[in-house]
């Protein structure tokens, strides 16, 4: 019988089955960080139990970590107590932790493949959403509540009900100023952002093959804001080289057994998927958000749409409710759209590939004397690679902002917000009413887009810049 | 866990579609170390105007006879976006113990069971019928019994609605899932002796 990667994936990390029950899955890696994982550690506490396996246990500060200078005291006296807690906890519970301050901090999923933790084959957890990044390398990785972190911390196992297949081919090829950012944008245009519920995405076709692992990864990140807990695209030379020699990858006869176990991972020809979805990679244009749902998206070409166009009475209003929010007007065109900060950074968008297509276009030009622009990298060793290129130099002649590293305005829990009524061009991930700041409107794009936008001060078709 | 067995209350409609976890409990309140205390920042930003303080009086909960409600009827795709269980906790610590709504995101409706609030599915026409109910009779109540899996006001309103029957068993005892899982240690012990070597983790191959 054919298999999906995802049943493969699956059957090999079975601990228990028996029918009408979930399956109790084995998991090879769990990522923790700060916001997510002290209830869990007092959960622990409180019922004597202990961390099964401290070894596939990694924490990291990101969530709220302050992206200015790292040699002052965190000022915030709340996110502080966060950061002891998890720090004290890791100390306690025998669990690798990369500080504030040590030079392998950064976004969990930033640090996870650049680290070599993450791996082909393998179950990656992490108490957030956006743990579906890892899936680039053809790891099952999907994001988990307190509870169960606490689970996986005492039991390194979990219950789970196998979900359905999609997969998703993007045939074709992509045209010039089109990242792979615009591509998830326009699947989850397409499919909506509860079209992927009760699936893991496969992500297939020339268009995904031809991506860099960074492109690979922007993709799988936001599978989630189509609904899907993860996304998977098979592992090949290119992943295998990605992974080859960082710090945590295996090594020598290890690398031999790893590397023939991963070339089995692909799904078989003639196995069955649940559901497909095909798009024209040819035909997507660089895409921006208009509203407040990362559905609510269309080409940089488009006009912001009018809620009459929407069949359902509940998808009219949610648009109205979204164009009240945003401060927009019906058929508005979408690069009429004035900006006043720009945000270059996240899981989604933080990584070297990223920071250097937005440097390519911020070269030799200046931000816009409306906007404020910050650039965030996605782990102190992207920041770090970055100097070396001198892109940081780039960028701050260009007059954007060179940060540290942290999940920063991509949520706001640190102090990088939008103040209410701010508009802000972002390469995150979500546009939610309020994520960047209370009243703060987003419009997601990629990183040349992002930088593009910085410089005319408005939403751009960097095309245009050729 | 807390268990859930029946509950019967007021149903208040909260009239949206994708409605995600940073609107439920955004993220400036995600700094707290303890699961209680979330319910007073429940819906924040929708719930009180720009001070923080005043109750919005345009936002469908804060209206008086949708007070002390337990049963939330809500638009498709509740609870997307972040994984935080920190949602579940303050709607919990809220006062609701039901939500009924189309749909609901994975990760969201996960975490509910770990926390004794029942996520009910319906089709999307009976959820508008009971939305159009709560906002018509002020106080219009419903029981949801979990054991017979049915949602009725005790007049016509008489639902059935499906749920994974393992998810049910557990919320119906409150079961401690790990407590479940650690009495299979002799299926996890076995499993971890067949782990292929090259898995060493973090301890190992250190840099």
């Amino acid at each position: 019988m054919p298999k999906t990667m995802l049943e493969k994936i699956w059957d090999a990390h079975v601990v228990r089955s028996e029918p009408g029950r979930p399956d109790l899955l084995y998991i090879d890696l769990h990522l923790i960080h700060e916001v997510t994982s002290p209830q869990a550690f007092d959960g622990l506490r409180l019922s004597g139990r202990r961390v099964r396996r401290p070894d596939l246990t990694v924490a990291t500060m990101d969530h709220n970590v302050p992206t200015t200078d790292r040699s002052l005291p965190v000022a915030d006296p709340i996110s502080k107590r966060q950061m002891e807690a998890l720090e004290r906890n890791c100390a306690e519970f025998g669990i690798t932790l990369f500080h504030l301050r040590d030079p392998r901090q950064g976004i969990v999923h930033v640090i996870g493949p650049e680290l070599g933790l993450t791996q082909p084959g393998m179950t990656i957890v992490c108490g957030d959403s956006h743990t579906s990044t890892h899936g680039a390398f053809g790891a099952l990785a999907f994001g988990i509540g307190t509870s169960e972190v606490e689970h996986v911390l005492a039991t390194q196992c979990l219950w789970q009900s196998r979900p359905k297949t999609m997969e998703i081919r993007v045939d074709g090829t992509l045209g010039y100023g089109v990242t792979a950012k615009d591509v998830i944008l326009a699947i989850i245009g397409r499919i909506g952002t509860d079209g992927a519920t009760g699936y893991v995405i496969e992500y297939t076709g020339e268009v995904i093959r031809a991506l860099s692992m960074e492109g690979r990864m922007t993709v799988c990140n936001m599978s989630i804001e189509a609904g899907a807990r993860a996304g998977l695209i098979a592992p090949d030379e290119k992943t295998f080289a990605y992974v080859k020699g960082r710090p945590y990858a295996p090594q020598g006869a290890d690398w031999e057994a790893a590397l023939a176990e991963w070339r089995t991972l692909s799904t078989d020809p003639g196995a069955r998927f649940d559901a497909q979805v095909t798009l024209d990679g040819s035909e997507i244009a660089p895409h921006v958000t208009w509203g407040t749902s990362p559905g609510m998206v269309v080409p940089i070409t488009g006009c912001v749409p009018s809620p009459e166009e929407f069949t359902s009475e509940a998808d009219r209003r949610a648009a109205e409710r979204a164009l009240e929010y945003m401060g927009l007007m019906p058929h508005t065109p979408m690069q009429s759209i004035k900006l006043d900060r720009v945000f270059i950074g996240s899981c989604t968008n933080g990584r070297i590939e990223d920071l250097r297509a937005a440097a390519e276009v911020a070269r030799g030009r200046k931000v816009h004397p409306d906007v404020h622009a910050i650039v965030v990298p996605g782990s102190t060793q992207v920041r770090r690679q970055a100097e070396q290129e001198g892109l940081d130099r780039i960028f701050k002649e260009a007059g954007f902002e060179w940060r540290e590293a942290g999940c920063s305005m991509c949520l706001g829990m640190n102090p990088d917000i939008l103040r209410p009524g701010e508009r802000c061009a972002s390469t995150s991930n979500r546009n939610f009413e309020g994520r960047q700041g209370r009243g703060g409107r987003t419009h997601l794009v990629s990183p040349p887009m992002a930088a593009a936008a910085a410089i005319a001060g408005h939403l751009v078709d960097v095309r245009d810049w050729k | 866990m807390q268990p859930f067995v029946r509950e019967t209350g007021v149903v208040a409609p909260l009239d949206r579609v994708n409605v995600d976890t940073d609107q439920i409990i955004p993220k400036q309140f995600l700094k707290r170390i303890e699961r209680t205390g979330f319910g007073p920042f429940l819906f924040f930003d929708w719930r009180y105007l720009s001070d923080g303080q005043t109750p919005d009086p345009n936002f469908e909960l804060n209206a008086p006879e949708y007070r002390g409600a337990t049963i939330l009827v809500t638009g498709r795709n509740f609870g997307c976006g972040s994984s935080r269980e920190h949602a579940p906790w303050a709607l919990m610590d809220y006062g609701f113990r039901v939500i009924i709504a189309p749909s609901f995101a994975d990760i969201f409706y996960n975490n509910c069971f770990k926390n004794g609030l029942l996520p009910v599915v319906l089709p999307e026409d009976t959820v508008r019928a009971l939305i159009e109910k709560a906002r018509a009779q002020p106080g219009y109540r419903l029981t949801v019994d979990l054991e017979a899996q049915t949602v009725c006001d005790g007049e016509a309103v008489q639902i059935s609605f499906e749920i994974d029957p393992f998810r049910k068993h557990c919320l119906l005892h409150g079961l401690d899932d790990i407590g479940l899982t650690l009495q299979q240690e002799a299926d996890i012990a076995a499993y971890e002796a067949r782990r292929p070597p090259w898995k060493r983790g973090v301890m190992q191959n250190v840099p």
